[in-house]
This record gives C-alpha cells, sequence and structure tokens, in this order.
C-alpha cells in the first residue's frame, strides 16, 4: 500500500510522524507493539551513546577511526525491526543501530573498530555479515543469500544496505538487477544521508530521488522520511512481507541525514556549513521518536537520562575490557586464510614464530 | 572408462557432483540453455533444472558477488565466467570479498565456491580472450588456483575444487579444450590440490610447466631426450598454493631448471618458482635457472600471436642452453 500510493516519480517522500513526533497520518500508521516500539527506541538511544563515547574515545587517542551513525538511528533500527531475526543482513559500516537491534555484541562491534578481526565473529544466531569496507559490493551477497533461501526452500529474506554514494558503483546496478530478474527475496536499503565522505547527493546522481532507479530495475522503489521511524518501519514491514512470498526484492530510500562526520578521520565543517547541520538537528529522530512516546506515556525524561546514564556506564565497562583485550597471537594471523593452512603459510607461521621466541614477544 | 576431451570431462564431473550433492548450483552467461560457449555446462539445465543451473545476467561482479553470498547460505556455487579476460569487472568481489570473507568473519562464514574461466592463447581469439592471469590470483591470500592440463586432470581437479572448503579459482587451458581426448574412468575421484605431478622422472634439468604448455613442453623434450639429455617433467596443476617440496627435491636432483608459462614474464609465476628455488636449492644449481615465458607485452591478436607463445622448437632450443651451459 505504502509503495503504490507513494510513487518516487511523483517525488514523493512516506512520512507518518511530523518533527515534532505527532502522528499526521494515523491511516499509515505501521502496527507496532508499545513494547516492540520501546525496545526500537532504546536501541536508538543506545546506539547514540555508543557514537558519542567512542568519539570521545578516539579524541583521547584510545579509539582508532570510526564511523559514527548520529542522525540514521531511525533509518537502521526502524529498517531492521520489521525483519525478524532469521533474515540475513548484509551491511556496509554504518548499521550500528540495526548491529545492536539484531543482536551484534557490544563487545564485538567495539574489538572490530578498536582493530581486532573477532569483532566480526558474530554469535551463531546472529546472521550479520561482516563490515564490508568495499562500497556497494555487499549487495551482491544479499542477492546470494537471498537466493540460496529460496533454493533450500526457506523464507528467510536478506536486508541488504548502502550509502547514497554507494549508488553510484556498478554494484549497485548489478545485485538490483540480479535480484529483480532472479525474483530473489531482497530488500535493498539507501540510506541517503547526503553526503559521500564531502560529496553532496546532488554531485552524485542527476536523478530527483534514489527510490526511483527501482523502476528500471523492475522493482518497487520509495523514498521514505528516514528520520521517521514509523514511515521506515513500515515501508520495510511491506517490502519484508512482499519478499518473503514471493514477491521479489524492493528499494527502499531512506532520506535522512549524517550529523557526524564521515569517519573519525574526516571533517565535514569544511564542506558543508553549519546552517545546514542546524536544520537538521531539527530533525533528529531521536528527540522526535521520544517527544512521541511521552506524549503517548510511554517514556519520560528521567527514564531517558536514566537509560543514558545506564548505558554510557555499559559502554564505559565494555569498551575498558576491549581495551584490555591485548594484541591477537600469531596463529590468529594465520588461521583464516583456508580451512587448513597452506604448507608455505605453515612455514611462515614457523619461521615467523620461531623469530618471535629469539625476541622474547 | 569414456573417451573424454577436457570440455567434456568437465561437463562429466559438474553432472556428477551436482547429481551427488544438491548444493551445488552452476551459473554463469549462457551457461543454461546453450551450455555455455564452450558447451562446458551442456545438458545440466535439462537434467538439474532451472533453479541449479542458469543462465546469469551479464555481469560478472553479480556472477560471483551472489555466488559468495549463496556459498555463505549453504549452497556450493560453480560459476563460470565465459573468459578469464573479462574477469576484472568480477575481481573486486574475488579480491575483496570470497578470498577474505573467512579471515574477516574469523571462520564465521566461507566461501566454498569454485569460479571456472578459459584462459591462455593460441585460439586465434579477439582482443581480452586470451591472457594468462594466473598470477593475477595466486597472489592474493585466500585463494587457490588450479590448472588441469589433461581430461582426466581435469574431472580430479574439478571435484576436488567442488569439494573445497574455500574459494577456488579454476583456470581452463581452452587451447587444449578439444586438443586430445583420454579414457577417463566412470567413477568418482579427485586429485588433490596443491600436488604436482611428475609426468616423467629425470636426471639433467627440471622442467616446470602447466595448462596448455605441457604438451607444447612434451614435444620439445622429445628430441633432447633422443640426444641423451634426462628431463625431468613437472606439471604444477595447482599454481596456489603451489607444490615447492616437489619441485625443489626435482631441482636437489637435477640440478637445472626452467619454468615455462603462456604468461608475460615479468613478475610472473616463474619468477615465484625460480625464487623458491634459489632459497631452498641454490647451492645444488649449475646453471642459471631459466624463464621460458609470455612477452610482456599485450597479447597480439591473431596474426602476431605466433611471435607471443613459446612454441616446442623455442623452448627446446632454450632448454638446450640451460642444459649445456
Amino acid at each position: 500500500m505504502y509503495f503504490k500510493s507513494f510513487n518516487p516519480l511523483d517525488g514523493e517522500q512516506l512520512q507518518i510522524m511530523n518533527e515534532h513526533g505527532e502522528i499526521i497520518r494515523d491511516d499509515l500508521m505501521p502496527d507496532i507493539s508499545d513494547e516492540d516500539l520501546i525496545e526500537m527506541y532504546k536501541t536508538m538511544l543506545f546506539s547514540r551513546v555508543i557514537d558519542t563515547k567512542t568519539l570521545q574515545y578516539q579524541r583521547q587517542g584510545r579509539m582508532l577511526t570510526y564511523a559514527p551513525n548520529l542522525g540514521q538511528e531511525a533509518t537502521q533500527v526502524g529498517t531492521i525491526a520489521a525483519t525478524r531475526s532469521t533474515d540475513w543482513m548484509a551491511s556496509a559500516f554504518r548499521e550500528l543501530g540495526a548491529w545492536l537491534y539484531r543482536g551484534a555484541p557490544l563487545y564485538n562491534i567495539l574489538l572490530y573498530w578498536y582493530g581486532n578481526e573477532w569483532g566480526m565473529h558474530m554469535p551463531e544466531d546472529v546472521k550479520i555479515l561482516p563490515v564490508s569496507v568495499p562500497i556497494a559490493s555487499q549487495l551482491q551477497h544479499a542477492a546470494g543469500l537471498a537466493y540460496a533461501s529460496v533454493l533450500k526452500g526457506e523464507d528467510d529474506i536478506a536486508i541488504g544496505y548502502v550509502g547514497d554514494g554507494g549508488t553510484s558503483q556498478g554494484d549497485f546496478h548489478e545485485a538490483l538487477n540480479f535480484a529483480a530478474v532472479m525474483n530473489t527475496p531482497n530488500v535493498f536499503i539507501v540510506q541517503n544521508n547526503q553526503y559521500a565522505i564531502s560529496t553532496k547527493r546532488s554531485q552524485q546522481t542527476n536523478a530527483a530521488t534514489i527510490a526511483q532507479k527501482a523502476i528500471a530495475y523492475g522493482m518497487p522503489g520509495i523514498q521514505v522520511d528516514g528520520n521517521d521511524i514509523f514511515a521506515v518501519y513500515a515501508a520495510t514491514e511491506e517490502a519484508v512481507k512482499r519478499a518473503r512470498s514471493g514477491g521479489g526484492p524492493s528499494l527502499i530510500e531512506c532520506y535522512t541525514y549524517r550529523l557526524g562526520a564521515h569517519t573519525t578521520a574526516d571533517d565535514p565543517t569544511k564542506y558543508r556549513d553549519n546552517e545546514e547541520v542546524e536544520q537538521w538537528k531539527k530533525k533528529d529522530p531521536i528527540d522526535r521518536l521520544k517527544k512521541h512516546l511521552i506524549m503517548k506515556n510511554l517514556w519520560t525524561e528521567e527514564k531517558d537520562l536514566e537509560q543514558i546514564e545506564n548505558y554510557g556506564q555499559y559502554v564505559k565497562s565494555t569498551f575498558e575490557k576491549v581495551e584490555n583485550s591485548g594484541l591477537v597471537p600469531l596463529e590468529d594471523v594465520f588461521d583464516y586464510h583456508y580451512e587448513k593452512r597452506t604448507p608455505e603459510l605453515e612455514r611462515q607461521y614457523q619461521e615467523r614464530k620461531a623469530y618471535n621466541s629469539s625476541i622474547g614477544s | 572408462m569414456a573417451i573424454l576431451n577436457v570440455i567434456e570431462a568437465i561437463t562429466h564431473a559438474l553432472d556428477l557432483e551436482m547429481s551427488r550433492d544438491d548444493r551445488v548450483v552452476v551459473f554463469g552467461e549462457d551457461v543454461g540453455f546453450e551450455g555455455g560457449v564452450f558447451r562446458a555446462t551442456v545438458g545440466l539445465q535439462e537434467k538439474f533444472g532451472v533453479k541449479r543451473c542458469f543462465d546469469s545476467v551479464l555481469a560478472e561482479s553479480a556472477i560471483i558477488g551472489s555466488g559468495i553470498g549463496m556459498a555463505i547460505n549453504g549452497l556450493i556455487p560453480v560459476v563460470e565466467i565465459q573468459f578469464s579476460g573479462f574477469m576484472f569487472p568480477g575481481y573486486n568481489q574475488i579480491v575483496t570479498h570470497a578470498a577474505r570473507m573467512r579471515n574477516r568473519s574469523r571462520g564465521r562464514f566461507t566461501v566454498p565456491m569454485v569460479i571456472r574461466m578459459p584462459y591462455g592463447g593460441g585460439v586465434r581469439a579477439l582482443e581480452h580472450h586470451s591472457e594468462s592471469l594466473e598470477v593475477l590470483f595466486s597472489h592474493i591470500p585466500g585463494l587457490k588456483v588450479v590448472i588441469p592440463s589433461t581430461p582426466y586432470d581435469a574431472k580430479g581437479l574439478l571435484l576436488a575444487a567442488i569439494r573445497d572448503p574455500d574459494p577456488v579459482i579454476f583456470l581452463e587451458p581452452k587451447r587444449i579444450y578439444r586438443a586430445f581426448k583420454q579414457e577417463i574412468p566412470d567413477e568418482d575421484y579427485t586429485i588433490p590440490l596443491g600436488k604436482a605431478k611428475v609426468i616423467k622422472e629425470g636426471a639433467d634439468l627440471t622442467v616446470v610447466c602447466w595448462g596448455a604448455m605441457v604438451r607444447d613442453v612434451q614435444k620439445a623434450i622429445e628430441p633432447l631426450e633422443k640426444e641423451g639429455h634426462s628431463i625431468e617433467l613437472i606439471d604444477l596443476r595447482t599454481i596456489a598454493p603451489w607444490d615447492k617440496d616437489t619441485v625443489i627435491e626435482s631441482v636437489k636432483k637435477t640440478g637445472r631448471i626452467a619454468v615455462i608459462h603462456e604468461a608475460a614474464k615479468s613478475y610472473g609465476p616463474a619468477a615465484e618458482i625460480i625464487t623458491a628455488v634459489n632459497e631452498g636449492a641454490f647451492l645444488y644449481l649449475e646453471a642459471p635457472p631459466k624463464r621460458i615465458t609470455g612477452l610482456d607485452t599485450i597479447v597480439p591478436l591473431p596474426k602476431g600471436e605466433h611471435h607471443y607463445l613459446p612454441d616446442a622448437q623455442y623452448i627446446a632450443q632454450e632448454l638446450k642452453s640451460v642444459l649445456t651451459f
């Protein structure tokens, strides 16, 4: 119903809740239990606290390069909340909210950004592919994961995430085209946060919307207000339902804004003005949902502060554990290239091991 | 026993494995209905259905990238890239994902996938159809690179590649696709990856080669042997990880080595093999090791290709210079 009513070619954007947390389209409200909604809000808040703390650690020189998610929490949590835990997720690297909602342990996430591959060793029941640093290539994996589901007679779908910059990559096109032709159960999420490092959305594509690109592949597309969790959830839920019932893939453009830097190695004040950032701050997805929850008597400012404090403590203690995790042993560097070390890898391992013992390390 | 050529042996192996293991799926450009431009997958769609053997969209990155996703989600994709010279759009997926997924996820996700590609020259082809690019894969940690030189090996190596838990690049020397036939056992057999084959033993010179060059080398050493030289001929079979021990042991016995490949000379596989020999058997050497290879040029179109590929006469002359150093 959402995809049909909000045609991206007409420049329509799905919005259900306004910037003040008020529901402006009651008729379009998705059915989310209060319990789930609070869980979604808490995950967004958790994500924000992690970002805030991690940025502090990075500035203190305790953390490596980090990609903050500030401003995109609704896009991430709203999309993943509409899937189920057996569905697959192929993400890029700025999907903290989705990872958390899906059960990726905070320790793992921080460990990864701290420089240890074990961070991406997800628990068995967490079907999240590792961070994909190359841009848009993970959407191809999403297509394959989804095809395999069909072939195995399962009804799990695969959700894939990419940024607006990623839509310029050939792999974006190839993955969507493959998925549409093969009718795979996929949902492709574009987190249009307006910038690919410093390159503006207007320099990324000449198309009026990214969502309209779906039309060319022969799949439904929709642009949603990415800071409105209800709009994000509603569109994703419809797309997931379609995918799961054999209706094929969909593309959802979440129109949002990256409030922070691309990564900590980047200074966004050089390429965008403060006025623009301030305008978007007024649309902050977390403030918006908080106002809504308070209006519905589901949340209070006191609870909010308490939750932020608790999360802060948890992030602090988890990060301390990460800091104490030490360096990886030599075996770790050799053991995961093949199921068994090749003879040459074994030789190189033995040489390095002998050298390490000779210097007492 | 069936009498098959290389391409028929490949079809036979795919058929056998698709029957044995329903996780195996075969796809790529034109591989379904038509059975591939070289007919390697002929009959498979008819037998196993369009879900397990299908024509992919014309997109190398999608073929390899979606294959990676399928492999992670429990299938065993055996994909065909129509010519190895067309693999570059998919090279990103091979290098940045297929080769690294196990490492990146510390073993949580693996990519048991085979990427088949016809490669090499000598078939009077268009541009981008004749290169030998084995070194571009062999340099990448996490990949295995296999090249058969006979129908028997094609079957045994392909079955081993499909059953391997890691991504395997299976390069098929198209010059010998239909060049000769061999008796092949009907039953299941595998040839271990990473093991070279000593085609014939000898005492004076170790010659290492693979793929289509094996037959040229066999032709080249005939007159030399008639002259009384004793040559040990090794078919490497797997380029990565390659069988260093067999080659070094051989050089310790013969004191001489020549490596022959179609790929361009500089930074080519021969450089790696000879360096390993220098590291492992330097004091046994009685002559400088020799590389007999393609040129550091773009492979010429058919009217100039004879300058590029080392033929039997040229190989014989170069081997003679090592033998008589």
